[in-house]
């Protein structure tokens, strides 16, 4: 019996939603509803269902569905999970649900709703890519519903955000396709045909070093506007602050994940060896990204814009982690980055249920809704820790690995990174303290708490949030086997060793 | 001396395999004798005449298409005319875009209430010059397709009498157009006179086996550098595109797609097989000319189109970089160390036939959106295209998007595969120049897009999609589109085109 092509629908799934939605109707506004979320939660069921097949320990690619597409230029249609993908797919296929339902639009729901789902069928596809080509296809795919929910639903200066975001990505990309093809038609005397395999050309691959690194070079600057990286990252705030509320949740949640994700499947896998040698001006960039962005974080008097800059440093973090190379580092740098989706897409919704309520997201009109709204303030307090990183909450978990592995590779960057988190911790309770505390003036009074649906959504957030930050070890259980080979890979390629005094990850 | 010359013997013609070019005579004798004899025909004849006669020359270019795959190339008329896979893809390239641009025109004249036989006999026989110009495999004979695709052309700009711009176009196309191919001429006696012939086989022999006059390298090169220049400005490539926006904006827009399909498959087509058949032994000498005027292509072309507010002149912009990307797969099968010396003329020939129907699509729409008067429409124009048309919107975006080169597209496939061959061949500089190039171009189609999708319509005048061009553009979405998802089918029969026949 042919196994069911899970990893194949989690792609083609929404993508055929996209496509119903556009068909029914505009005046059957309800079956387009229910067909977006049909389809949507299906999707976030079978990215659960193969979460709880996925085998806890393995490494390898599971899942794995290979059909060829192209076969003049050696592409197949190649999708495979492994425990670095696993939770960023099971992040997207749930986050979607809860967007289409938790989110408000105001007018337009057809087009909104198919180009939410084209957007979720792109970003699977992108995480779960094991060809060059095809993860390219989806990487560039994603830009243009992202483009038109910028554009279409967003605030005052939607175009100009929504065209900033385009432009910006698209830039990287080009050098980035070069790359892909250069790295492809390099590798095919290696490899024996041409092929766009990542598997292939990581294993059989060989560059030369100066080729290996300007192929990398490529890759990872298509990468570093996607996560992004300082001084890349100008795109982010606007684009942040325009998008309306499900565009930014899904923005900061996913789409900048794919920066990250990218490093690890393409940067570090394909190119080991120019992994390494770049690692001290991405360690310097990320530590410049995380004080920079707490430092104008803090300065911000836009809610929205705050959060936005405050991913700037988180992604820091997330690349630093990544970047050190040890067990410890990159396993914290997978978990953070859902955490950092689980967080931020969370303080997004908040955000955006405020601007619901009182139309305008400046701190200083906003005042003392904890004595009006004090569940919302609640729920606002314990996203807020765990975007700080308090013990017990997710963001914790990954931030500590992320320090504690980075510490023994890239010591004196650890240093100046670890004043970024009492930054978060500044920015983030300075903000919390101006809008929730003090007496509510006449337009804060009338401030609704929040309605059993948003408090449903709001809870199932805080439960991922504490349930990680408590017992993390069943994440950590799948994502260290990858980690562990990704490793190994790199030290067989390279010089590279990590330090001896690391033990085993822990759980 | 002279009474010894052997008398004229006429070369043996193999009207089979010329059947393509005698069914668009035909066509056109039919539209222009036909036309003027009898009385004016009902709506939508002279447009279905076109059609069909391009879709029967389209079908004897398949048969022959077929026939290669047991002949192998060969030359006819005394080798004067290539049968090879590059023409006869070209060819069906220029068959398939003049059924397309036909549906447009026939809206377009309908709208003006202008129908008549003219525009699309001369339709045919620029066809005729552009299939000429794919296949000849002599420099003259080049010379003679270039002159009727040329003339047709001036006459087809300037074909809306009512609107001054167009004669202008007209007009400016026509001085320029004489000046390039006075350059080209000149090349041509350049050539000849070092080599001591035009048959692109005997030159690229002769070249082999250094068996030039002495000392007249130098005319050789000149006479290279001068047929390139010809080409160049018919390709419209910077430095020799300043007709190109004039023209495409002032001419009607069918006309302007057209020149923008037809029009650059022939000339670019025809640039390819000259230099790679005949002068592949001076690779080393126009390589760097071509790189460079791809560059400047690539960024002026797409630079120029971003600060441009009429559409038209948008997209010709736009097709001018377009234009560069085609002269990257040249360049990439100019490297004689290159893996794969077929990927570069592959690649540049897929990229015109995914091109030309993109474009032709475009200017469908732009065609619609201009109405009554043919008026060159601003971007105001196209605003609120979205709440007036949902649909054609949607289509524009769709070929807007392929043209930016987004994936899921025909566009994109194109870019790849031209990319692909300049990385084979490590022209990385030119590779990256592309897709530098293609980044800012996104930006105007984004212009474009914003426009449509994100601005409040200015009128509220319905927008009437006739039969035709709704067919035509329906098909170049869906062709760019399903191109975009299975491409393997085309990249199969673009695989060898790089088989010239020279002899």
């Amino acid at each position: 019996m042919i196994a069911f092509p899970i990893l194949t629908m989690l792609v083609v799934l929404p993508a055929l939603g996209a496509i119903v939605v556009s068909l029914i109707g505009r005046f059957h506004l309800e079956w387009v509803k229910l067909a977006a979320l049909i389809t949507s939660v299906t999707t976030g069921a079978m990215s659960v269902w193969m979460l709880v097949k996925f085998p806890s320990g393995a490494a390898g690619f599971e899942f794995v569905s290979k059909h060829s597409w192209i076969s003049q230029w050696g592409i197949s249609w190649h999708l495979g999970v492994d425990g670095i993908s696993l939770f960023l797919v099971v992040l997207t296929g749930v986050l979607f649900p809860i967007v289409i339902v938790g989110v408000k639009v105001l007018h337009d729901e057809k087009p909104y709703l198919a180009w939410l789902l084209l957007l979720e069928a792109g970003l699977m596809g992108s995480f779960l890519s094991l060809d060059l080509f095809l993860f390219f296809v989806f990487f560039e795919i994603v830009l243009v519903p992202m483009y038109f929910l910028i554009g279409g639903w967003g605030y005052d200066r939607r175009v100009y955000a929504a065209t900033k975001f385009f432009l910006y990505t698209m830039a990287g990309s080009a050098f980035m396709l070069v790359g892909i093809i250069a790295t492809a038609v390099l590798a095919r005397d290696d490899v024996g045909s041409l092929t766009f395999n990542v598997i292939e050309i990581a294993e059989k691959a060989n560059f030369s070093i100066a080729t290996g690194r300007w192929l990398f070079v490529a890759f990872a600057l298509g990468f570093a506007i996607k996560i992004p990286l300082f001084p890349l990252h100008t795109w982010l705030p606007d684009a942040h602050t325009e998008a309306p509320t499900a565009g930014s949740i899904i923005l900061a949640a996913v789409l900048l994940k794919m920066g990250t994700y990218g490093l690890l499947r393409f940067g570090i896998y394909l190119f080991p060896e120019a992994s390494v040698w770049a690692r001290p001006v991405i360690f310097t960039l990320a530590v410049i990204g995380i004080l920079y962005g707490a430092i104008v974080a803090a300065m911000q008097t836009d809610l929205k814009r705050l959060v936005a800059y405050s991913s700037v440093a988180h992604m820091g973090f997330i690349v630093l982690g990544i970047f050190a190379l040890t067990r410890q580092s990159m396993s914290g740098g997978v978990i953070q980055m859902v955490n950092h989706g689980v967080s931020t897409g969370a303080l997004f919704l908040l955000v955006g249920m405020i601007y619901e309520r009182r139309h305008t997201r400046q701190i200083d009109e906003l005042r003392g809704i904890q004595h009006v709204a004090p569940i919302f303030a609640g729920f606002f307090m314990v996203v807020m820790l765990s975007s700080i990183g308090l013990p017990g909450l997710n963001g914790f978990v990954g931030e500590f690995l992320i320090l504690i592995g980075s510490f023994q590779t890239a010591r004196w960057w650890v240093v100046v990174a670890t004043s970024g988190v009492v930054l978060a911790a500044l920015y983030l309770l300075w903000a919390y303290q101006r809008v929730f505390h003090g007496e509510p003036d006449e337009a804060n009074q009338s401030f609704r708490d929040v309605t059993l649906r948003e408090g449903a959504l709001l809870s199932a957030f805080v439960a991922v949030i504490v349930f990680t930050g408590v017992y993390p070890k069943p994440i950590l259980d799948r994502v260290d086997p990858s980690v562990k080979v990704l490793l190994e890979h790199v030290e067989q390629n390279t010089t590279y060793r990590q330090p001896h005094s690391v033990g085993e990850a822990s759980g | 001396m002279i009474a010894e010359t052997l008398p004229f013997v006429g070369p043996a013609i193999q009207w089979f395999d010329i059947s393509p070019l005698l069914a668009l005579l035909a066509g056109a004798l039919l539209l222009l004798l036909g036309g003027a004899l009898t009385p004016q025909w009902p709506r939508g004849w002279y447009a279905a005449v076109s059609c069909a006669t391009a879709g029967v020359a389209g079908f004897l270019t398949y048969i022959l298409w077929g026939d290669i795959a047991n002949g192998g190339p060969t030359t006819l008329v005394g080798g004067a005319v290539a049968l090879d896979r590059f023409a006869l893809f070209a060819t069906m390239t220029i068959c398939g875009s003049l059924m397309l641009v036909s549906l447009i025109t026939n809206d377009h004249l309908n709208r003006q209430g202008e129908d008549a036989p003219e525009v699309y006999g001369l339709y045919l026989i620029a066809a005729i010059g552009g299939i000429i110009m794919v296949s000849a495999n002599d420099l003259i004979v080049l010379f003679l397709g270039l002159e009727t695709l040329s003339l047709s052309l001036y006459v087809l700009a300037a074909s809306n009498r009512r609107r001054a711009e167009s004669e202008e176009a007209g007009l400016k196309y026509f001085i320029l157009g004489g000046f390039s191919s006075a350059f080209f001429l000149y090349g041509v006696a350049l050539v000849f006179g070092s080599v001591g012939s035009t048959n692109l086989g005997t030159i690229a022999e002769v070249l082999a086996n250094e068996q030039t006059i002495p000392g007249n390298d130098a005319l050789l090169l000149v006479g290279i550098a001068l047929l390139l220049v010809g080409f160049a400005f018919k390709v419209s490539l910077v430095p020799f595109q300043m007709w190109a926006p004039d023209v495409y904006q002032g001419a009607p827009t069918p006309v302007t797609a057209y020149l923008a399909s037809i029009g650059k498959v022939a000339a670019l087509a025809a640039l390819i097989r000259v230099f790679i058949v005949a002068f592949p032994s001076r690779m080393d000498d126009w390589r760097p000319a071509i790189m460079v005027l791809a560059v400047l292509t690539l960024l002026v072309g797409s630079v120029l189109a971003v600060v441009q507010t009429n559409v038209k002149r948008m997209l010709a912009y736009s097709s001018i970089s377009h234009a560069g990307f085609m002269l990257v797969g040249l360049e990439a099968a100019s490297h004689r160390n290159s893996l794969d010396p077929n990927t570069g003329v592959s690649a540049s020939l897929t990229y015109l036939l995914l091109y030309s129907v993109i474009v032709i699509g475009t200017f469908g729409v732009v065609s619609l959106v201009s109405g009554v008067g043919d008026s060159a429409p601003s971007l105001d124009d196209m605003r609120g295209l979205s709440q007036r048309r949902p649909l054609l919107a949607l289509g524009l975006t769709v070929l807007l998007l392929a043209q930016a080169g987004v994936p899921l597209t025909s566009g994109f496939v194109a870019k790849f595969g031209v990319i692909q061959s300049a990385v084979t061949s490590g022209s990385y500089v030119l590779a990256i120049a592309a897709m530098a190039s293609a980044v800012i171009a996104a930006f105007l189609y984004l212009r474009i897009m914003v426009s449509m999708w994100l601005s409040a319509p200015v009128t509220d005048s319905p927008l009437r999609i006739p039969l035709a061009s709704g067919v035509a553009i329906g098909f170049a979405v869906l062709f760019t589109l399903a191109l975009g998802l299975v491409p393997g089918w085309l990249l199969d029969a673009a695989r060898d085109l790089a088989q010239f026949a020279s002899r």
